[in-house]
């Protein structure tokens, strides 16, 4: 077993592994961190989308002992306490989503694109988001969803 | 959900302790992983140990040499694709890095990682082909080098031998001011090519001076288009020249059919990307 002591959310945690435990099973199966979702496990649908030092990563193939020292990021780090994130309100608002296994890998995502680019246009989120697959709500609500809350938070600032 | 078979982890801290942990029998690098986690998740590949090379920082470094740009072997496709010097020298990597999967993938995934991935439809492995790069290479009997007509061997398969690490790649600057582009065709944004062409073009007194045409998903490797390069090289520098030369690009290649498209597309696609491609390069050249 490997030990790895790492930041989640702003929060210091430990937990042993074996070699082959990626970081989503780690989230999920050890910190019971359970939001980032596995499609896949070969970096085609971005369920499992997570921050690494600030980037997104496709968890599935990145090894729990590499996070080692690191600072990771999952969906259960976007809101502020009982308050949502704009981008969540507005994926309700929008119903941009059905089934919600895409959502948690979505948001991360795209909150990491709003944080670099708070002013993207269609393409760019369309381009940003590619790598995360949605097979209910056809994308065009989670695409307005995220222009809207980019909006919103351009307001607000 | 899938699993590899069981290994062992080593996370050396330094390039001398990587070579010693490659001293096994059935050991492989991990780099972004982005290639290596997906075959063995698929039990394509079973190392008994893996040698996590993300620690090595020096590894991470792109600078400028006497003769050219070198790249370290854990340059992520991200961080080529906004590197201030890569962009001033060869604008060409962005470019090609927009094709490059998506974006967490581009987090991780590493020059050294595509190329020791020796995949045909790759760009790092096109692009060094078409920049006549060399790719640095570290073992127990101490370094050498490889151009890419030694490195890329077939399909997946690469002068790589047992204990070696590729630590970085040098890219020699062009002889004098040139333009460069990249072409490719896919089936979705981010998908491997079905394929790909880069271009560079030197223009001295109205005459190319330099051609450059190279050609992925074609052949078992990335290849140049050398006949319509050497035909090209001191006429004039106009397009019209370039159209006239294009047959000469898919003169001696032999495509395979495959899932993703036939033999025959993919040689109908050729002449169309690398007519793109020369003639973007041409207008660079000649701004
Ligand atoms: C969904 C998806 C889409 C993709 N689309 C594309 C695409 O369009 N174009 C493209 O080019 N690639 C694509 N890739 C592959 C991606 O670019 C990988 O990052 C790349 O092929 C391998 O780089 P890596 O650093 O992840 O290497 P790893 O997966 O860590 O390693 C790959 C191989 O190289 C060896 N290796 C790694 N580093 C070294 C080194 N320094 N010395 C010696 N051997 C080494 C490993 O042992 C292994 O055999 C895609 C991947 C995914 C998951
Ligand atoms: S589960 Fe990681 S990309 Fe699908
Ligand atoms: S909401 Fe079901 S996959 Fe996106």
């Amino acid at each position: 077993m490997i030990h790895v002591s790492t930041t989640v959310n702003g929060d210091a945690h430990e937990f042993l592994c074996d070699p082959r435990e990626t970081l989503l099973d780690a989230l999920r199966d050890r910190l019971e961190l359970t939001g980032a979702k596995e499609g896949c496990g070969t970096g085609d649908c971005g369920a499992c989308t997570v921050l690494l030092d600030g980037r997104p990563v496709c968890s599935c193939l990145v090894l729990a002992a590499e996070a080692k020292g690191r600072e990771v990021g999952t969906v259960e780090g976007i809101a502020d306490g009982e308050d949502l994130h704009p981008l969540q309100r507005k994926f309700i608002e929008h119903a941009a989503l059905q089934c919600g296994i895409c959502t948690p890998g979505i948001l991360v995502a795209a909150k990491a694109l709003l944080e670099r680019n708070p002013d993207p246009n269609e393409t760019e989120v369309r381009y940003w988001l590619a790598g995360n697959l949605c097979r209910c709500t056809g994308y065009d609500k989670i695409i307005r969803a995220v222009l809207d809350a980019a909006g919103e938070m351009r307001e607000a600032t | 959900m899938m699993k590899p078979v069981a290994f062992e982890y080593v996370r050396p801290e330094t390039l001398a302790e990587a070579v010693t942990a490659l001293d096994h029998d059935d050991a492989r690098i991990i780099a972004g992983g982005q290639s290596l986690l997906p075959m063995m998740n698929f039990r394509l590949v079973q190392p008994e140990r893996l040698v996590d090379i993300n620690r090595i920082t020096e590894l991470e470094r792109i600078e400028r040499t006497k003769t050219g740009l070198r790249i370290g072997a854990l340059t992520r496709h991200a961080n080529a694709a906004r590197d201030p010097l890569l962009a001033e020298h060869f604008p060409i990597v962005a470019e090609a890095m927009g094709h490059v999967a998506h974006v967490a993938i581009r987090n991780r995934g590493t020059v050294a990682g595509s190329l020791c991935h020796a995949d045909p439809s790759a760009e790092w492995p096109l692009l060094v082909t078409l920049l006549d790069g060399e790719i640095e290479i570290l073992g127990s009997d101490g370094h050498r080098s490889a151009e890419p007509s030694e490195f890329f061997l077939a399909p997946l398969v690469t002068d790589i031998e047992e204990q070696e690490l590729v630590t970085g790649v040098h890219l020699p600057l062009p002889a004098g001011p040139s333009g460069m582009a990249f072409e490719e065709v896919a089936q979705r944004a981010g998908d491997f090519a079905v394929v790909a062409a880069g271009a560079m073009v030197r223009v001295e007194n109205d005459t190319f001076a330099e051609v450059r045409l190279g050609l992925g998903g074609v052949f078992d490797t990335s290849v140049r288009a050398r006949a319509l390069e050497g035909a090209l090289t001191g006429q004039r520098a106009r397009a019209e020249e370039l159209e006239a030369a294009l047959p000469l690009a898919i003169e001696d290649l032999e495509p395979n059919d495959d899932l993703h498209a036939s033999a025959d597309y993919r040689l109908s696609l050729v002449p169309v990307l690398a007519r793109r491609a020369l003639i973007r390069a041409l207008h660079r050249a000649t701004q």
